[in-house]
């Protein structure tokens, strides 16, 4: 008999077991979104009306600056390491995480890097104002004292996710149940192993940055510097080398969830297993190619915007190769359309229509319209909000019968789904509009002609809050006093994680299942 | 007489057209689209954006509809049985070369505009143009070296930003000195930024160059149509990144002229002021007016500033201390300040200067005249 957890807080603070460290990822990333979400909430009320009525400007640029490092770092980042951390090792047979300990050290610096980076609201001169892209010298010479404890902050991020990363690739390499060969493993095992090397290799790029933001800071060096001799386009160009992949990090999970859930529900397997692979694996090399798009109004020579021009739009290939997977496994199948399926293709609709703009902003003619407006806030909250937000939503719903044994409420779920579908496209959809029509983003203040968009997004946005306090209550609901759980949980589920019984027990797979 | 087949068709063209009319105003406050501007590069972009949208409609079409329609039939509830195939590659083939041909033929214009755009050579006319926290200089290259340049401030006040009295039409895109361009001429703009990273963007245009300090970057543009553009800083700059509004104003080669004309005399009255000695009220007032234009956005109206961030004129060490260092700070900038010595003329340095040491409870009885702050520059 396997022995059980320890008990009270030495539990968590000691703990090696996957299923523990992936919850308390899952917690603190909603933890975080609720926080970030807060943030954004503040920006979107102070943007109701024209005129200032809230905040002050300085405060609006710290508010967001945290939205965005709250949301990616806090949010959904950890929200994936914590899925990967829960499914990883039950899907390809493995008793736990190749480096346990490790395991408990890269999830508790997190708490650390985050109550870092929020006490800086409470300093002299405010927290980090200068967006979550830190743009030098705006962030360096310009930049309130602070800026040295973000970078602190984004320095122990970083390690976390490397060492998340690394044990990911360990363990997925090196503990799979005999049998399961590489293109036997689920999707989403194959989605995180591609971004676990996105990590590894992006996540030192953004290490040096801000170390040599530290250096111009505080010991004299100009490496973003004009006057020192310093060049502020390079600290963009090491900024989007690690900032675009990151983009993918978010999302290739994404990808691997919606892969497991859509045949579920469809009840038929995924269509092109092997070509969403290789989709995955293209998407990832190309990520490292296009960081330049983000600079299309930097001034580069012709030849280096034609070039990422190009590279960008290629990405639109692989893309296209995932949806039209989806679309073709839904295809001839036997479909119902319980919570998790309705958020996987209210995330393949919605990310396709993020996925369109994307293309839009491909083209760099047309970039120098769009960039730094609201179009281009449309567009990344499309791909992130439906795309990484909506996805880690349908996992949670999808495996919760797994962790806690326990159902979710169907009625409260799909309340949830449609109060967050309307409020988000009511949210971003205008921004559309008000940034083709010209209204920069990061201001606090507008000419009225974008007034009625933006109470229109304003209006969505508080919608798209209330709904997520409703997903609290339904999991907290579940966990308490959910109807008990089967095993397969779903009709349509294949795969090793249904062969346990739900709950999972705090061990599992201590013997290897066989793979046929 | 039209045929009745041909009747039916055009009268749903006028009932469009009809229907169009209160789109009009509802165009004002619901704008949906790019405009399409007024030269041949904005329009361009414009043909770019709409192409690229309707090729995105079609396929948002063609996969969502195959979605819907999925969604709609296969569902279990129907009694719909699954199908068990996972694979077919002549499909896979095809639905990766399409998206191919499509892309290559949304390449192929958009690089015709690329190349269009960046072709900056032989202009009639160089702008050199300056982004500053949180404003915008112009200067006005001229082969005489007789250089025309002046700054460009939002001029809409705090009153309406405080909401405390109705916002005006041009409300935050409205600046006290626009740029002025005569229509029809090559204009080359040379953008650079004197402190952070600025963005110069005037959307009817179809011009946006990031205007980065230690880079002077290029663009141009040729008018079409005589008017009044507006648009804004488009990247984040700080505290009044969205308070620093660009205008151009194309005009008439004629009154182009007229108008670069006035700004030489004004700038050679500017020179015969330095000489002047002003009086302690003449200088309190004229600080006093500087001040609220040019310092109390950061360091407020009452000269309390923002602890931490923006220090206070009331009892500074700088502004209470040897003049020297004040007007050294004011004209050289530093720690985070930007350095105003090129913005402000000798008689607006000395005039704020004076201001400061004796306002806000500041009680020094000092006062600088404009030819201290020649001397100042020269001697550096």
């Amino acid at each position: 008999m396997a022995h059980g957890p320890a008990h009270g807080l030495s539990r968590w603070l000691y703990t090696t077991n996957h299923k523990d460290i992936g919850s308390m990822y899952l917690w603190f990333s909603f933890a975080m979104f609720f926080l970030g979400g807060i943030f954004a909430l503040i920006i979107r009320a102070e943007l109701f009306e024209p005129g200032l009525q809230i905040v002050e400007p300085n405060f609006f640029n710290q508010m967001t600056t945290m939205h965005g490092l709250v949301m990616v770092f806090g949010a959904v980042m950890p929200a994936f390491v914590g899925l990967a951390n829960w499914m990883v090792p039950m899907m390809i047979g493995a008793p736990d995480m190749a480096l346990p300990r490790m395991n408990n050290l890269s999830f508790w610096i997190l708490p650390f890097a985050f109550a870092l980076l929020a006490s800086t609201l409470f300093m002299q001169g405010g927290a980090p104002n200068f967006g979550w892209t830190f743009y030098a010298p705006l962030s360096t010479t310009y930049a309130p004292p602070s800026v040295t404890f973000f970078i602190f902050a984004v320095h122990i991020m970083g390690a976390s996710s490397i060492m998340g990363a690394i044990n990911i690739i360990a363990t997925i390499l090196n503990m799979r149940a005999p049998g399961m060969t590489l293109m036997k493993m689920p999707l989403f095992v194959w989605t995180w192993l591609i971004t676990a090397y996105l990590l590894i290799a992006v996540m030192p790029v953004l290490a040096g940055v801000v170390t040599m933001m530290l250096m111009d800071i505080h010991f004299g060096t100009s490496f973003f510097n004009a006057a020192g001799g310093g060049d502020p386009v390079l600290f963009q160009h090491i900024f989007w080398f690690f900032g675009h992949p990151e983009v993918y990090i978010m999302i290739l999970p994404a990808f691997g969830v919606v892969s497991a859930i859509i045949p579920t529900f469809a009840r038929k397997p995924l269509f092109g297993y092997s070509s969403m692979v290789y989709a995955t694996a293209s998407i990832a090399i190309l990520s490292f190619m296009v960081w330049a798009h983000h600079m299309f109004t930097v001034g580069m020579p012709f030849i280096g915007e034609w070039v990422f021009m190009i590279a960008t739009m290629a990405i639109a290939v692989p893309t296209g190769v995932k949806v039209f997977n989806w679309v073709t496994t839904m295809y001839k199948g036997s479909m119902t359309f319980e919570t998790p399926m309705l958020f996987s293709i209210a995330f393949v609709i919605l990310f396709t229509i993020g996925g369109f703009s994307g293309l839009m902003l491909a083209i760099a003619p047309a970039d120098f319209q769009y960039h730094d407006t609201y179009f281009v806030v449309a567009h990344f909250h499309y791909v992130l909000v439906p795309g990484a937000i909506f996805s880690i939503t349908a996992a949670v719903y999808y495996w919760l019968p797994k962790w806690c044994g326990r159902m979710y409420d169907e009625t409260l779920g799909k309340t949830h789904f449609w109060l967050a579908f309307i409020g988000l496209n009511l949210t971003f959809f205008p921004m559309h509009f008000s940034g083709l029509a010209g209204m920069p983003r990061r201001i606090p203040d507008y000419n009225p002609l974008f007034a009625n968009w933006n109470m229109m997004s304003s209006i969505g946005s508080f919608l798209f809050g209330a709904a997520q306090v409703l997903f609290l209550y339904i999991v907290i609901r579940a966990i308490v006093s959910g109807r008990k759980a089967t095993d397969r949980v779903w009709e349509g589920s294949h795969g090793l994680e249904w062969t346990v019984p739900s709950p999972a027990p705090y061990h599992t797979f201590t013997t290897p299942p066989k793979v046929d | 007489m039209l045929g009745k087949s041909k009747r039916l068709l055009v009268l749903p063209l006028y009932a469009f057209l009809v229907a169009l009319l209160p789109a009009v105003s509802w165009a004002t406050e619901w704008p949906l689209n790019m405009t399409e501007g007024v030269t041949s590069v904005s329009r361009e972009i414009h043909g770019l954006h709409m192409q690229i949208f309707w090729w995105c409609v079609v396929i948002g079409v063609v996969v969502f509809g195959v979605m819907f329609y999925t969604m709609f039939v296969h569902r279990k509830s129907r009694g719909a049985k699954p199908a068990h195939f996972h694979e077919n590659v002549t499909l896979e083939l095809i639905w990766t070369i399409i998206p191919v041909i499509i892309l290559v033929i949304m390449a192929v214009p958009a690089t015709k505009t690329l190349v269009h755009i960046y072709d900056t050579d032989d202009a009639d006319l160089d702008i050199l143009i300056t982004g500053y926290q949180w404003k915008w200089k112009y200067e006005y290259l001229d082969s005489q070296g007789e250089n025309v340049s002046f700054f460009s401030l939002l001029t809409t006040p705090t009153s309406q930003i405080t909401n405390a009295e109705p916002k005006s039409e041009h409300y935050l895109l409205e600046v006290d000195e626009p740029m002025y361009i005569p229509i029809g001429k090559k204009v080359r703009f040379l953008v650079t930024a004197a402190d952070v990273i600025h963005s110069w963007w005037v959307p009817a245009l179809g011009v946006k160059r990031d205007a980065i300090p230690g880079y002077i970057h290029e663009a141009w543009t040729k008018v079409e149509v005589p008017g009044v553009y507006r648009g804004q800083c488009t990247e984040l700059c700080g505290k009044d990144h969205g308070f620093m509004p660009v205008v151009v104003h194309a005009v008439e080669q004629a009154e182009y002229d007229a108008w670069l004309e006035g700004k030489r005399e004004k700038a050679r009255a500017i020179a015969e002021a330095v000489k002047q000695t002003l009086t302690f009220q003449q200088l309190y007032e004229q600080g006093e007016a500087v001040y609220n234009k040019n310092c109390a956005s950061c360091h407020l109206a009452d000269g309390k500033g923002v602890a931490g961030v923006f220090p206070a004129i009331a009892g500074s060490k700088i502004a209470t201390g040897p003049v020297a260092d004040h007007i050294n700070r004011v004209v050289k900038g530093g720690v985070g300040m930007p350095p105003f010595g090129e913005q402000l003329s000798p008689v607006d340095v000395a005039a704020v200067v004076t201001f400061q040491r004796n306002a806000f409870g500041n009680n020094m009885g000092d006062q600088i005249q404009p030819i201290d702050v020649v001397n100042f520059k020269q001697g550096q």
